[in-house]
């Protein structure tokens, strides 16, 4: 109720106290009786609303209410302003990607990801210990790629080690990603053999840590992963991705345990479903520490279910922190799926225009969007959009008290 | 958590349709066309009904009835209209921080600037690209909801011309914005009745502002850039001066800026939510505009920054956008963002499975088929129905996954395919045994061949190919 008394009566204060209630018993919402009180007719400066207050439906007609019978302020009425500091009790655990000679491993630096306190860049007091970082994807066989992708990689195409290093030397990847698509018994069938020396050729070619993709067949993907494992013991590789058919397939024990000895990460895939992801995870704890798991909660392409991948990334997070430690784990997304959106890659009239800006901007908005919902590592392979999330993040992660530009009055500037 | 009245307020999702029930008339009526009162309570609390869906309740008798779950039902964050008929546009009435706490009402309003330093030739075109500018999306048409007319000039005169010229090429609802009243003044007499929103009241202009407001019967926008305490002393102070339909600008700042702005943001709307705080329950504006007065020059980069703002402050929170990029690949992803953003969340992911016959297909007809997620779902229903062609749809049971993601999950299979021919007695309903498979899954299709003895013909990898692809492969391979 908007009850301020203008003039500067002495007994305003109790009233102001008082208003509430007498309000409410004049809307006949519950009976009060007033004892021992009396006041003159002067004292009070009352707002009755004689209508609805506000248009309070979605496709509601707005409400006519007349200006109230009171006098009207002729200064500014004082009020304060304290952001709202929630604390969680939850915390989402820190997962250390690729290791030093020191470590155990080879990698030039490590990238950690990890530690949020608070729903992503929702309070600018306590910003994350670690800034969301961007893995660049390499195929281990020749792919069909949109052509504002394949520009970029066309020289590299078919040198994994080679398209590696660009990721890193040119478009400066905090991570790699080698997609061992080849080894899929539908397609190539490349022999485990084949693909460990694929990896070895990548921790060859490049210093910053691994992310070790397989083709999704749970039996294959399970022999690579753990002879990848092995072979690059105390890496820190992360292996992309252990399931619940693997789980079904009595395969992840096997997995999880060679991730274990070894000391890498692994990635735990569920499919928009955050009972999977518990599940999945809760099996996992059974094999290796939970700081060795990070989560892929599916990422959907904007436009083929983005909205989805969103909301679960909200709800994961969100649960995390209300205390959910089966869910307190860094989360991965898959940006390049956006590419999978016809609008991402099709020719299309010209007032859409060109593929070659709808498309890097497809990638680009399905990072941003998850990168407010919580994520801490993006796939990724556009430079474009690569470069705008790295510059994005950084924005975001600018700390408190930074300069802040001065508002401009954008109603008269001419464009 | 209190209300204008002193009461507790309820969030949505603790509002039972026994407490709606309760205040109802109870005559099963049926005016609202839903079998029962209590069919209506629980749609209305589902927030798929509004209290206006009662006709009684609007009446003298139930009038008490009515102030009761009007104050009940009333959304944390205010609802605003700004226009007038078909294409008014309503803002705000949001009753949650996050979607899939309820669901999002009322998708963000998205506005384009165009300003009175141009021609009324200029103001006629480029409000008619505005209003022009469509697209298709599963079915439906996303479109851009309002025209933002800015006083470069400050000139009252001008100002005037430039309202007059674009409220007569569109109805589309207007922004006036300028902060100086004078001009505003002279605007609004050419925009009378249409209601239009005004921008903007600060904290040197709010009491001329309040008055235009007041007499135009317009909603305001309220700014104070970076300056949340102002903002809440203008808000309350607006209230004192009868202004109720309010609009937020908290400030957009782009660049260093940006994480003021995105806290900012959710700390608004956090409070009013949260804490039903009655100073930050109004809609929100942003203004991807703003990258537009930095020192940046090139104009695909200045759209590129607002395409990623516009999409960020849609994600957190803005019930409205003005914009000044027109181009498609700008303006494309924020209205399917849009749509995305404000369906509701508790609907399935699935449709259901089975086969659907399109046009009028007969025993020769083409059979396809595809899976049972929602948006494949649609995306291949949209395209069939686009080309009007005659056929049937297999609608696989994936459990709800996309076809690339059942293939991967091995969800999407040779023997799935095998039972949903069976399941849904296809080699009845055609004198051929020819199967069209997704491109997606073009690599099962041996495997299929083997598990169904039927033909498989590998369709194109998106269904905006299948025209084409029957043209092409229909009459001559099956």
């Amino acid at each position: 109720m908007t009850q301020k008394n203008t003039d500067n009566g002495q007994n305003n204060g109790d009233f102001l106290n008082l208003a509430p209630r007498i309000l409410e018993l004049l809307k006949g919402v519950n009976q009060v009786e007033l004892e021992n009180f009396s006041m003159n007719i002067g004292d009070l400066d009352l707002f009755i609303p004689s209508c609805s207050y506000a248009a309070r439906e979605g496709s509601g007609a707005p409400a006519a209410c007349p200006p109230p019978a009171r006098a009207r302020p002729a200064t500014l009425v004082p009020e304060t302003y304290a952001p709202n500091l929630t604390e969680y009790p939850g915390r989402i655990r820190e997962v250390t990607l690729g290791a030093t000679k020191v470590g155990g491993g080879s990698r030039g630096k490590t990238v950690t990801i990890g530690g949020a306190t608070t729903p992503a860049y929702a309070d600018r007091l306590r910003l994350p210990p670690h800034s969301p970082v961007i893995a660049l994807d390499v195929f281990d066989m020749p792919v069909s790629l949109p052509s504002a992708l394949k520009a970029h990689v066309a020289g590299v195409l078919d040198n994994p080690a080679e398209w590696a290093k660009m990721n890193v030397e040119k478009y400066g990847a905090d991570v790699v990603t080698i997609h061992l698509m080849s080894t899929d018994p539908l397609l190539r069938d490349t022999p485990v053999s084949a693909a460990v020396r694929t990896v070895e050729d990548i921790l060859q070619a490049v210093d910053v840590p691994l992310i070790i993709g397989g083709c999704g067949d749970p039996k294959k993907d399970s022999l690579v992963f753990s002879e990848v494992a092995q072979m690059a013991r105390g890496e820190r590789l992360v292996l992309n991705s252990v399931t619940l058919d693997m789980a079904e397939a009595k395969l992840l024990e096997g997995v999880a345990t060679a991730a274990k000895e070894n000391d890498h990460i692994l990635l735990a895939f569920t499919g928009l479903e955050l009972n999977s992801a518990k599940e999945l995870n809760r099996r996992l704890y059974e094999f290796i520490p939970p700081e060795q798991i990070i989560m892929d909660l599916t990422t959907v392409a904007l436009g083929y279910g983005l909205e989805y991948s969103f909301t679960i990334h909200e709800r994961a997070r969100y649960a995390a922190l209300m205390g959910d430690t089966e869910l307190a784990h860094p989360v991965i997304s898959a940006a390049t799926n956006a590419w999978a959106a016809r609008e991402a890659w099709m020719k299309m009239a010209g007032k859409y225009g060109p593929r070659e800006l709808r498309g890097p901007i497809w990638e680009t908005l399905n990072a941003v969007t998850l990168l407010l919902a919580g994520v801490d590592l993006f796939l990724m392979m556009h430079p474009a959009a690569v470069f705008t999330v790295r510059d994005i993040i950084g924005q975001l992660e600018k700390p408190a008290g930074s300069a802040v530009p001065p508002a401009i009055d954008w109603t008269g500037v001419p464009l | 958590m209190k209300s204008a009245s002193g009461t507790t307020r309820k969030s949505i999702q603790k509002i039972s349709p026994i407490d709606v029930y309760k205040l109802l008339p109870k005559t099963n009526c049926g005016e609202c066309k839903e079998a029962n009162c209590m069919a209506f309570a629980t749609r209305l609390v589902n927030g798929e009904l509004f209290l206006s869906g009662c006709p009684p309740l609007f009446t003298e008798k139930y009038a008490r009835a009515r102030e009761a779950l009007e104050e009940l039902m009333e959304p944390p964050v205010r609802a605003v209209t700004f226009g007038t008929g078909k294409n008014a546009v309503t803002i705000g009435g949001k009753y949650v921080l996050w979607r899939h706490e309820f669901t999002y009402h009322n998708p963000t309003a998205v506005a384009i600037d165009v300003h009175d330093q141009m021609t009324p030739d200029e103001l006629v075109q480029r409000v008619g690209s505005i209003a022009q500018f469509t697209y298709n999306y599963i079915g439906r048409t996303l479109n851009v909801n309002a025209v933002a007319i800015r006083s470069v000039t400050k000139d009252p005169a001008a100002f005037a011309a430039a309202v007059r010229s674009v409220a007569g090429a569109t109805d589309l609802p207007l922004i006036l914005c300028t902060l100086d009243p004078a001009v505003m003044k002279a605007g609004l007499e050419k925009a009378r009745d249409s209601r239009p929103l005004i921008y903007a009241a600060n904290g040197d202009n709010w009491s001329a502002m309040a008055d235009l407001a007041l007499e135009a019967g317009a909603p305001l926008v309220v700014s104070a850039p970076g300056d949340p305490a102002l903002l809440r002393s203008l808000v309350r102070t607006l209230l004192d001066c009868g202004v109720n339909d309010l609009v937020l600008d908290p400030g957009t700042f782009a660049g260093a800026g940006l994480p003021e702005t995105i806290s900012t943001f959710t700390d608004i709307r956090s409070q009013a939510c949260r804490q039903f705080d009655e100073l930050f329950g109004f809609p929100l504006l942003g203004l991807p505009l703003a990258v537009w007065t930095g020192d940046e020059i090139s104009e695909d980069v200045l759209k590129w920054k607002e395409a990623v703002l516009a999409s960020m402050l849609m994600s957190r929170y803005a019930d409205i956008l003005i914009m000044h990029s027109l181009d498609g690949w700008v303006l494309l992803p924020q209205l399917i963002w849009r749509f995305n953003l404000y369906t509701d969340p508790r609907k399935p992911v699935s449709v259901e499975a089975g086969v659907k016959p399109f046009g009028r297909p007969d025993k020769n007809s083409p059979v396809l088929v595809t899976t049972n997620y929602a948006l494949t779902y649609f995306t291949v229903e949209s395209d069939i129905k686009a080309a009007n062609l005659d056929c049937y749809l297999i609608v696989a049971d994936t459990g709800g996954l996309s076809v690339e993601s059942a293939v991967a999950g091995r969800i999407f299979t040779a023997e799935s395919i095998a039972t949903a021919l069976k399941d849904y007695s296809i080699a009845g309903l055609v004198d051929h045994t020819t199967l069209i498979i997704p491109g997606l899954a073009a690599r099962l299709s041996g495997e299929t061949e083997e598990a169904t003895g039927w033909k498989i013909l590998v369709g194109p990898k998106d269904s905006s190919g299948i025209p084409q692809f029957l043209r092409e492969h229909w009459r001559t391979e099956h």
